[in-house]
């Protein structure tokens, strides 16, 4: 089967690789390019795992193929912290609140959560679940996940509150 | 989980893709929003060997005000008929079903197109279609045409599409002002299939009904427009004993299978709680 060249940008670096048409986006960022944070986990567009930003849009890698994010600029949990290697406030608030056990569904859930409050800077703690209802995690029972993505929330929001 | 080989095709106007689908016949399949599509491939249930993706075609995207309708491109996502300040004010039972669907990162890809376009029983739009009176506009080898909703569903993922025509837009003839409207979904979790759902808009005058339709999800093969159950509303203050009628009509047309949501006689039932629910929150939301 013929190749297609497809290129794109992945937390801000281009990227040009010749791909299978079949490949799918999560296989393509975990091999094709050694970005292993988002996870393999159903492997049926229900949990989550594999979620990374696709032009602002979170997204399930799983379910798409990598010839479809041709062109596009996809983040993914590597893309998250500074250079210097500075965490974003979601990650710190992922390990301040101990939003995690085993860390499988982490990286899906700090993709989502991202985007989320960039949709919704201030969500109550509703809507951050319900914000989070496409990412499923086993082992912590969400509350401390929640409160990491209000911590991060408080850390972004405190800025713009002290300007005031 | 690996699919089939495929050819991709990134076709720019709906011009193309329909060549490109007469081209290659029973052997290309239009790719949308791919959350129903791309997992069959990954089960190899579907093998097309020419995948044509419609997300290169502008003119399939938009939410539009025409005269006295709403025009809706097949390829806008969930994400977006829950984002439209047009919708949120003119048609606002598109919101609230488009938030009962998936998931948020589902949603940003799902587009309302596929979903009333592959057929699937399960699905939640076509049956508000039905209830809203929608049409569908289609494009072929033959050039264009118009289906209604209540007429596009032929059996579990049989519908009137032809052989090679896509679903280019939906339109929705503007609903009153005041109208009331409610989509009641039972499922067993968020991001689930209906066990049962219902779609009511109705319009009131001086208290009593003077314009009711009713629809069915999964509660049969295709989604079920129920126009009796609707007349047995018109004309009516909506009291309890017109509204058991309606109920009574919606569960006398279902016919769900038994399956992991349920048996067939707990699902016709909830089907009717559903749609007693559905009618006394659209009766609440009303304008008198």
């Amino acid at each position: 089967m013929s190749k297609t060249a497809v290129t794109m940008t992945v937390n801000g670096q281009p990227v040009e690789e010749l791909v299978e048409p079949r490949l799918l986006l999560i296989h393509f960022l975990r091999e094709k390019l050694g970005l292993t944070g988002p996870h393999v986990g159903c492997e049926t567009s229900h949990c989550g795992a594999c979620t990374v930003d696709i032009n602002g849009r979170s997204v399930k890698s799983c379910t798409m193929f990598a010839v479809q994010a041709e062109g596009a600029g996809i983040t993914t949990v590597e893309g998250m912290a500074e250079a210097d290697g500075t965490l974003s406030a979601i990650q710190e608030g992922f390990m301040q609140e101990h939003g995690l056990q085993c860390g499988y569904c982490t990286p899906g859930m700090i993709m989502r959560a991202h985007r989320l409050l960039q949709e919704n800077p201030n969500p109550s703690d509703e809507e951050i679940r319900w914000g989070l209802s496409g990412n499923l995690c086993r082992c912590t029972g969400y509350q401390n996940i929640v409160k990491a993505v209000r911590y991060a929330a408080d850390k972004l929001n405190a800025p713009k509150e002290a300007a005031e | 989980m690996i699919p089939g080989a495929f050819e991709y095709y990134r076709p720019a106007s709906v011009d193309e893709a329909v060549a490109l689908l007469a081209q290659h016949g029973d052997e290309g399949r239009v790719l949308a929003g791919g959350h129903s599509l791309i997992p069959m491939m990954k089960l190899r249930l579907a093998e097309p060997a020419h995948l044509i993706d419609l997300q290169g075609i502008e003119t399939l995207r938009g939410i539009r005000e025409t005269e006295g309708a709403v025009e809706i491109g097949a390829m806008v996502t969930q994400h977006e008929l829950i984002d439209s300040d047009l919708l949120a004010r003119r048609c606002p039972i598109l919101r609230e079903t488009a938030l009962l669907i998936a998931d948020p990162q589902v949603r940003y890809c799902g587009t309302l197109g596929g979903n009333v376009a592959n057929g699937d029983p399960s699905n939640d739009m076509p049956a508000v279609m039905q209830a809203l009176g929608a049409s569908y506009a289609l494009n072929g080898p033959n050039g264009t045409r118009s289906v209604a909703a209540r007429d596009f569903y032929e059996a579990a993922y049989f519908t009137a599409l032809g052989e090679g025509e896509l679903v280019t837009a939906v339109t929705i003839p503007m609903p009153a002002a005041g109208h009331g409207y409610a989509y009641e979904k039972l499922k067993r979790k968020v991001g689930d299939y209906a066990i049962a759902a219902a779609a009511v808009i109705l319009t009131m005058d001086g208290g009593t009904c003077s314009g009711a339709a009713v629809a069915l999800t999964n509660l049969g093969q295709t989604p079920l427009y129920v126009e009796v159950a609707g007349q047995a509303l018109v004309g009516t203050a909506l009291d309890e004993a017109a509204i058991d009628k309606a109920v009574e009509l919606a569960e006398g047309v279902s016919e769900p299978v038994g399956d992991m949501r349920g048996p067939t006689d707990y699902r016709s039932h909830t089907g009717g709680v559903m749609v007693r629910r559905a009618i006394e929150r659209a009766r609440r939301r009303a304008a008198a």
